[in-house]
């Protein structure tokens, strides 16, 4: 047995548990106990962290996995079954055929093409913010809608039925959730997509989930499956982003003016985000299918690993000063996109959108500022992406 | 420097592309490394070893 249980508890909201530092002071890699009595590990290391997410003798498969904390369905073993076509959760080759398909809908050449559209989406919620006037909640004026109407364009959901998958997803996203109800929440999303692709194997468009209907290769119920994934990860990814970055920039001036008034600073200054706020704060974990050894120690088939990102993030052995924001340092080799087959499959989706509405945000209100105290705003403890609940701003 | 990437490996992350444009994109269809030069000039040395470190599938290596 091992007395140590996942980190969970911050003392800042935008640093990691004080203990998750101390450990990665330690050792890059700990003997760990999980919820069910399981010896497991948790990786604090940058190099021990790449070192299993790419390691083709792990699975991502949930029912291989122990559960790392005694909270809501994650302390549930074995309760979630991967749907067809959800392939963040299967292994090679299982998982290789899904993302061949999709990939080139990714690219980053296609993704720029975008940009005129994001743009124009970005603007549109400025538009509104400034005629409701300050204060307003950042979340539902900005953050939240920018990625979700670009997700929902590019795979071809109708926005105005968004009631019906995004109060699903807070509820999958929230770790009090027990497992019946997140299977009956994901039970209504999957019964509303699968609706959606039987409509458009009728009416096609000129959407992604059209072109993987024409494409012949998949199963509706394999499409619903893909269709979810892609929509969660989605908008609920970059809407924690575009949200606690802001916090995190308010709460450092001289960063703020930095992204606002030095376009060169933008695209660094991106992954300087994503590497200091790690919204993926809980995992990701993996389970070996074989023996490994991982930076001296021998990882034994059926453990499971628990790496902890936002930890792994500050090493200080990969970058320097690494609990410092600073939009100028070289941020990338981050792992907050993951790392190995599974790394982030709407990336670069996702670079676009945060490098045009950090700055068209900042520019279009020179004098952003929030409208509570720091220690007021609600922290996504909760949940397993991290970010902001509410951010309530003025100008 | 001579660079060799591997299709079979690579899952399109797109990490090459975005680092070397000039040495790196990716196919319409897979998403897939294609590589625009095999030996890239000597200014793009570095960042080519960049990209090799930054690629999630080690579907690009460098001789």
């Amino acid at each position: 047995m091992s007395e140590l249980t996942y980190p969970t508890v911050r003392e800042r909201p935008l640093d990691p548990p004080a203990a998750a530092t101390r450990l990665r002071e330690r050792a890059s890699m700990h003997r760990m106990t999980y919820a069910d009595g399981h010896l497991g590990w948790l990786v604090t290391g940058y190099a021990a962290a790449r070192a299993v997410l790419a390691h083709p003798d792990f699975s991502n498969r949930p029912e291989l996995m122990h559960p790392p904390i005694a909270i809501g369905r994650l302390a549930e073993r074995g309760q979630f079954k991967v749907p067809p076509g959800f392939f963040l959760r299967m292994d090679a080759p299982e998982h290789t055929r899904y993302r061949k398909l999709l990939t080139g809908q990714f690219t980053v050449r296609r993704m720029k093409l975008l940009e005129p559209r994001i743009a124009e989406i970005t603007e549109a919620c400025l538009d509104q913010m400034a005629a409701a006037g300050g204060p307003v909640d950042l979340v539902q004026a900005f953050a939240l809608p920018i990625p979700s109407l670009v997700i929902c364009e590019l795979l071809g959901v109708p926005y105005e039925d968004r009631a019906q998958f995004q109060e699903e997803s807070r509820l999958l996203l929230n770790l009090e959730t027990k497992a019946d109800d997140a299977v009956a929440a994901l039970g209504r999303v999957m019964a509303y997509l699968h609706g959606l692709i039987g409509r458009k194997r009728d009416t096609p468009a000129d959407d992604l989930l059209s072109g993987l209907i024409e494409g012949g290769e998949l199963q509706d119920d394999e499409l619903t499956g893909i269709a979810f994934l892609l929509l969660v990860a989605g908008h609920e990814t970059t809407a924690n982003m575009l949200g606690l970055g802001t916090y995190a920039l308010l709460t450092n001036p001289d960063q703020l003016a930095a992204m606002r008034d030095d376009p060169a600073v933008v695209d660094n200054g991106v992954e300087e985000l994503l590497r200091y706020l790690t919204i993926i704060h809980l995992g990701p974990f993996r389970t070996a299918t074989a023996d490994v050894e991982i930076d001296g120690n021998l990882v034994k088939e059926g453990e499971t690993v628990a790496v902890h990102l936002p930890t792994v993030n500050r090493d200080p052995s990969r970058f320097h000063g690494g609990d410092d924001l600073d939009l100028a340092r070289p941020a990338s080799g981050h792992l907050s996109f993951g790392h190995g087959i599974h790394q982030c499959l709407g990336q670069q989706l996702a670079r676009e959108e945060m490098r045009i509405a950090y700055p068209a945000l900042l520019r279009r209100f020179p004098g952003l500022r929030l409208a509570v105290t720091p220690e007021e705003v609600p922290m996504r403890s909760d949940m397993s992406i991290y970010g902001v609940h509410r951010l309530p701003v003025t100008w | 420097m001579e660079i060799k990437a591997d299709t079979t490996v690579c899952i399109g992350a797109g990490m090459c592309a975005l680092t070397v444009p000039a040495v790196f994109d990716q196919s319409e269809d897979e998403g897939t490394v294609l590589l625009l030069q095999q030996v890239p000039p000597a200014d793009l040395e570095d960042a080519v070893r960049r990209a090799v470190t930054l690629c999630p599938s080690g579907a690009i290596s460098i001789s």
